[in-house]
């Protein structure tokens, strides 16, 4: 699980970070997401990885990391996604805005050798 | 006569702690709501309301500021717990001495700034005010926040405010500019937070003071794990505070944004130097085999790195505004640069100067608005002509207006009274200069001064070769502002023949006035303010009380809580 986990991590972030130094803003974007998606995902992993265990305590079992997964780091990604998805949006309208005023897609507003 | 007022003011809130910490949040959170509801119909309702707000958050910090300074070995830490969890499991709030100075001059720059946006700048886009309210509220959280991931939150509060001010009055190069600040803070927040996961992952805590107090107990095999968490964020919060080679966001995005909300954005800078002074002195303390702690060359020569191309390019920059965010990052230059050497002393000095230097740059974002228009006024020139420089050592070569005479020979000039309103305009002027270069008689000259006079050893100790570094650059770099500055004075205010008066309106010259006038006050009371910075750093590079006052604050027991068994589990 640690391999997969890692290496979807690895590719999300490599992805990210290409398209991120892609010269079309609306590449970019898809960038700042696949990024966002490789931090949550290692933000997630930072916890423990475990399969079938619970976040929640249940009377009975000894309340320890032994017995459940890391509610912290759950909370902390799911706080994460709201802050990625409301400045990603942001992101968008400013792309969108810059597209109208500079009549292409260029991160400068210009095309060069077009 | 301000020891007494100090105590006076300490003793009026005392009844109020520690729920006035939360103020400074809660309040323009709640303004920014109202603001939102009143809408952008009723626009004297709006101004009221959002002036009132700034003008009470500003009296809480100084509140505040007079609350932790009390004189004595043990420093007094206001610790606020909003939810009433025990540390370290809820949120925490800290003001200390830096947090309340930090506030202060965060208020004080606010208030200011809002007043010059409502004699125009309020009407070039919609929600100017609930997005202020919510800057404020995102900058005042950041300094106030006792737990790393808190930290994250209140910094993506601020910016995202801050995204939304950039392109207030939209405009291609504000777009444009808007567009990259937006994808490298995106990038920068997407490496805070690997840096806060990878500290989560070694400390298993989030809680700043918690972290401390675990780290020592970390195994060496882990440390460099802990290295490379604090360098992300280390990464991270520099290009926050606008350090070279991460800093090349800053001029676009600063020079093309509207007056009132540059000289608000001078303070994001100083949000990145603070995060990370607190989060440096706190989890990096020295460890046994050195007496210096992990990554202090690295700022200092960061640092240094930041003054010299800001003046580099001050060289070459003839725009006032693009002038004002280059010092913006001379000044963040200045900070990282000091911080590295961890002084108190010296640090005392540094956060003296971020005071002086703080105020000095928003002024020149107020003023070169108004310098421009004036320009704009008199020659028809645009405000963005400065922007595709000629030789920026080529003084304009202004025709000559009929019935000037420019020969000594003839019959004496009699000089034109300067008009008032271009006269208030060159003192401001005058007194940004003195500051950003660092002249005598005000705070800048002070300020690198007890910082030139600690680097260079008045005690004794001897001066390491970075030191000297430090002491030659700062000295070259207040020379190259001071040139640069003056050739742009000359520029704008001297060599103008008939030129058209400027018409300011008086709520235009009140923030600037006031700007001013906190410098001369921070002059004046420069050696107990000097006091208070230094006893700040002590307590920053020794920060055992810090911890402590987190560590033991427990929560009010409310009338119905059940107790908690010691072994947790069962409810």
């Amino acid at each position: 699980m640690e391999i997969v986990l890692s290496a979807a991590i690895g590719i999300l972030g490599a992805s990210g970070i290409w398209l991120v130094l892609r010269a079309r803003t609306f590449q970019v974007l898809m960038g700042l997401s696949l990024v966002s998606y490789a931090v949550n995902l290692f933000l997630f992993s930072m916890g423990s990885l475990s399969i079938g265990q619970e976040p929640i305590v249940t009377p009975g079992i000894p309340a320890d990391l032994a017995h459940y997964t890391d509610p912290m780091v759950q909370a902390l990604v799911l706080t994460a996604i709201v802050i990625g998805f409301a400045t990603t949006a942001l992101f968008l309208v400013v792309l969108l805005a810059l597209r109208g005023l500079a009549d292409n897609d260029h991160v400068d507003g210009k095309d060069e050798g077009a | 006569m301000i020891a007494t007022l100090t105590a006076a003011v300490a003793d009026a809130v005392a009844p109020l702690m520690p729920h006035l910490v939360v103020a400074p949040v809660v309040i323009p959170l709640v303004a920014a709501a109202a603001l939102l509801a009143i809408g952008e119909g009723r626009r004297g309702l709006l101004v009221a309301g959002s002036l009132a707000a700034m003008a009470v958050t500003l009296a809480v910090a100084l509140a505040l500021l007079a609350w932790v300074d009390v004189r004595g070995a043990t420093p007094v830490i206001a610790v606020y717990l909003p939810a009433n969890w025990d540390v370290p499991f809820g949120i925490v709030l800290v003001a200390d001495r830096l947090s309340a100075l930090m506030l202060a001059i965060t208020a004080v720059v606010a208030v200011c700034a809002l007043v010059f946006a409502v004699a125009r700048w309020q009407r070039a886009g919609v929600y100017f005010h609930p997005l202020f309210q919510l800057q404020v509220m995102g900058i005042n959280g950041a300094f106030l926040t006792a737990d790393l991931f808190n930290l994250f939150v209140f910094v993506e509060v601020m910016l995202t405010a801050s995204y939304a001010l950039l392109l207030h009055g939209s405009g291609r190069a504000r777009v444009q500019a808007g567009l990259h600040y937006i994808a490298v803070n995106l990038v920068a927040s997407a490496l805070f937070l690997l840096g806060v996961a990878m500290i989560y992952g070694i400390a298993g805590t989030l809680g700043m003071a918690d972290v401390a107090q675990k780290l020592p107990a970390i195994p060496p095999h882990d440390r460099g794990l802990l290295y490379a968490g604090a360098a992300l964020l280390g990464v991270a919060l520099l290009a926050k505070a606008a350090v070279w080679p991460l800093n090349f966001w800053l001029v676009p995005a600063y020079s093309a944004a509207a007056a009132p909300v540059a000289a608000v954005f001078v303070l994001l800078t100083k949000v990145g130097f603070y995060a990370v002074l607190r989060l440096w002195t706190l989890f990096l303390a020295p460890q046994a085999d050195s007496t210096t702690r992990f990554g202090a060359d690295v700022l200092v020569l960061m640092g240094l790195a930041t003054v010299v191309v800001a003046a580099l390019t001050m060289i070459a920059s003839r725009n006032v505004r693009r002038l004002a965010a280059l010092a913006t990052m001379m000044s963040a230059g200045t900070l990282v640069a000091v911080l590295g050497f961890g002084s108190a002393e010296l640090l005392g000095g540094a956060l003296y100067y971020l005071l002086g230097s703080t105020l000095a740059v928003a002024t020149l974002f107020l003023l070169a608005d108004l310098i421009e228009r004036a320009r704009e006024k008199g020659t028809g020139a645009t405000a963005d002509e400065g922007l595709v420089a000629p030789p920026p050592f080529a003084f304009d070569e202004q025709p000559v207006a009929s019935g000037v005479n420019l020969d000594d020979e003839e019959a004496a000039l009699i000089g034109q009274p300067i008009p008032i309103a271009l006269a208030f305009l060159g003192l401001a002027f005058i007194v940004c200069v003195l500051l950003i270069a660092g002249l005598p008689p005000l705070a800048g000259f002070l300020a690198k001064f007890t910082m030139l006079a600690v680097l260079v050893g008045h005690d004794g100790a001897p001066t390491s070769s970075l030191g000297w570094a430090v002491v030659v650059v700062l000295i070259l770099s207040s020379l190259v502002a001071l040139l640069v500055l003056v050739r742009t004075g000359i520029r704008y205010f001297w060599v103008p023949q008939g030129r058209a008066v400027p018409h300011l309106a008086v709520i235009e010259c009140l923030p600037i006035g006031g700007l001013v006038a906190g410098v001369v006050c921070i002059t004046v009371a420069g050696g107990p303010i000097l006091r208070y910075t230094t006893a700040a750093a002590t307590h920053l590079l020794d920060p055992s009380a810090y911890v402590q006052a987190v560590a033991g604050t427990k929560a009010t027991p409310g009338p119905t809580q059940p107790s908690r068994a010691a072994g947790g589990g069962t409810r």
